[in-house]
């Protein structure tokens, strides 16, 4: 599809745009005294199925299925929707694989993912029928399998099934044609790298886990970046600061929720450029990005009010805003 | 009929084809645009509808030019064209507004649809979202001033 296809869609998105949050409503959220208050706020924004007793978590909800029913009725291309559903596709395949081996099944485990939700998943890993999993799944999945199977090696299990999850990522952003997509998945492939390179370092892994665990990107040197976190932090923090993550490091030094904020507040800096951009997709994958950065900082917001935390502390761990 | 009427008439063919599939373009563009935003926010109807009618202007412009050759090539008045010199004359007064306009239109197209994007967000910049397209038009009148006193001067 030419860029030109999507000016009626990027138009409809400015229209949205102006409803979406800004740091100032965020800022006047991390303020109020309960949930109750927030809730009103956002129901007076649009939020929400407009009833008085909504709780918090039904709320959000409402909001993805609208954000996803948008993104539907705008018909933008799957090959750039389907990379960003790649998380909660192997999120699946790690919970049915899980649950399988351990026969633990525990409540609202699945995302809702086309053709792979729950029961689909399931099947897939009862039989053993990787064939039916998309091809960029399968070696993963075969491979993940086995090592719980024969090990009972959750962590191992999780560390193959992200890898096979930023890879996948990394390559179909940049086949997706989309500037954007090619440098949210760099960005975040980076994002991810460098906090489990930080896990890993404060938890002793040695340098073949981190060579397992991290995928290379074109943001980093992922072989040098784990050889330092194999030495100590403080190689660590070198490494970061002399390849263009020196916030990074001083996030990290901070707290680990200026560190987390950090991260999410860096993949709102690769999209911040859409908001001028009028004819291709991006602007509304931007968008995608931008409601999903609400949503998650809104129930930051939520838990954060309802186990009593004060205004700074919630300051300190909400995100940087699109709108 | 001679080589040079047939000269004459492809200049002043190009100069309504060329800056009419340009505007077409550009208000084709805009209007998606336009219905874009009108779709979430329909007070914006009138605001958008001037936006996409710019880039149509150039089609205007053109038709204007092919009025003028027509009506001094013995089509619909004047003399017919003897010469071959003399067609070529009128080709060449006609291609300044065939293809700024075309190009002028497409790119006209473009800022409107970016103007819209403006609208969409800040309404109450209209104004300033006009200015921007408008812009874009100073060329193609300085084309059809051009193809205009060429186009009498032969």
């Amino acid at each position: 599809m030419s860029d030109t296809q999507y000016i009626y869609a990027v138009a409809r998105i400015r229209v949205k745009e102006k409803s979406l949050l800004s740091d100032a409503d965020v800022r006047s959220m991390a303020a109020m005294k309960s949930v109750r208050e927030v809730l009103a706020f956002l129901s007076d924004r649009g939020w929400g199925n407009g009833e008085t007793d909504q709780t918090g978590d039904d709320m959000l909800a409402d909001e993805e299925a609208k954000t996803a029913a948008l993104m539907k009725e705008l018909k933008v291309d799957p090959k750039i929707f389907d990379v960003l559903a790649y998380p909660q596709l192997y999120h699946n395949l790690k919970a049915a694989i899980k649950e399988n081996i351990s026969s633990d099944t525990p409540d609202h485990l699945y995302y809702a993912v086309d053709g792979y939700g729950e029961k689909e998943m399931r099947r897939i890993v009862a039989e053993k029928d990787w064939k039916a999993l998309p091809e960029h799944m399968q070696e993963a999945a075969a491979r993940a399998f086995d090592v719980m199977l024969t090990n009972q090696d959750g962590q191992r299990c999780d560390v193959i099934i992200d890898r096979a999850c930023l890879d996948a990522s990394i390559r179909a952003g940049r086949k997706s044609g989309s500037a954007l997509l090619r440098e949210y998945e760099e960005s975040t492939t980076a994002v991810t790298d460098i906090k489990i390179a930080v896990r890993a370092q404060r938890t002793g892994k040695d340098q073949s886990f981190l060579k397992e665990a991290l995928a290379p990107c074109q943001q980093l040197n992922v072989r040098a970046m784990a050889e330092a976190a194999a030495k100590d932090e403080a190689s660590l923090m070198e490494y970061l600061e002399g390849h263009g993550f020196a916030e990074a490091a001083e996030a990290m030094k901070d707290s680990p929720s200026a560190f987390e904020r950090w991260c999410d507040n860096r993949v709102i800096d690769t999209i911040m450029p859409q908001k001028t951009n009028s004819v291709s997709a991006d602007p509304v994958v931007a968008f995608y990005l931008a409601r999903e950065n609400e949503i998650r900082t809104v129930r930051i917001i939520l838990t954060a009010i309802a186990n009593g935390f004060t205004e700074d502390d919630i300051l300190e761990r909400v995100r940087k805003m699109y709108g | 009929m001679s080589m040079g009427m047939v000269f004459a008439l492809m200049g002043a063919a190009l100069a309504t084809a060329l800056p009419g599939v340009g505007s077409a373009w550009g208000v084709g563009m805009a209007g998606q645009a336009a219905a874009g935003v009108v779709s979430e926010d329909p007070d914006q109807f009138a605001k958008v509808l001037l936006l996409q009618l710019l880039p149509g202007t150039q089609g205007i412009y053109g038709l204007l030019v092919t009025f003028i050759t027509l009506s001094q090539i013995g089509i619909l008045g004047g003399d017919p064209v003897q010469d071959t010199a003399t067609g070529m004359l009128y080709l060449f007064a006609c291609l300044p507004i065939a293809i700024v306009g075309l190009i002028s239109a497409y790119h006209q197209g473009r800022t409107s649809v970016a103007s819209i994007g403006l609208v969409a967000k800040k309404p109450d910049q209209f104004g300033k979202a006009m200015l921007f397209p408008a812009m874009v038009e100073t060329y193609a009148i300085l084309a059809l001033l051009i193809s205009i006193l060429a186009v009498n001067g032969i």
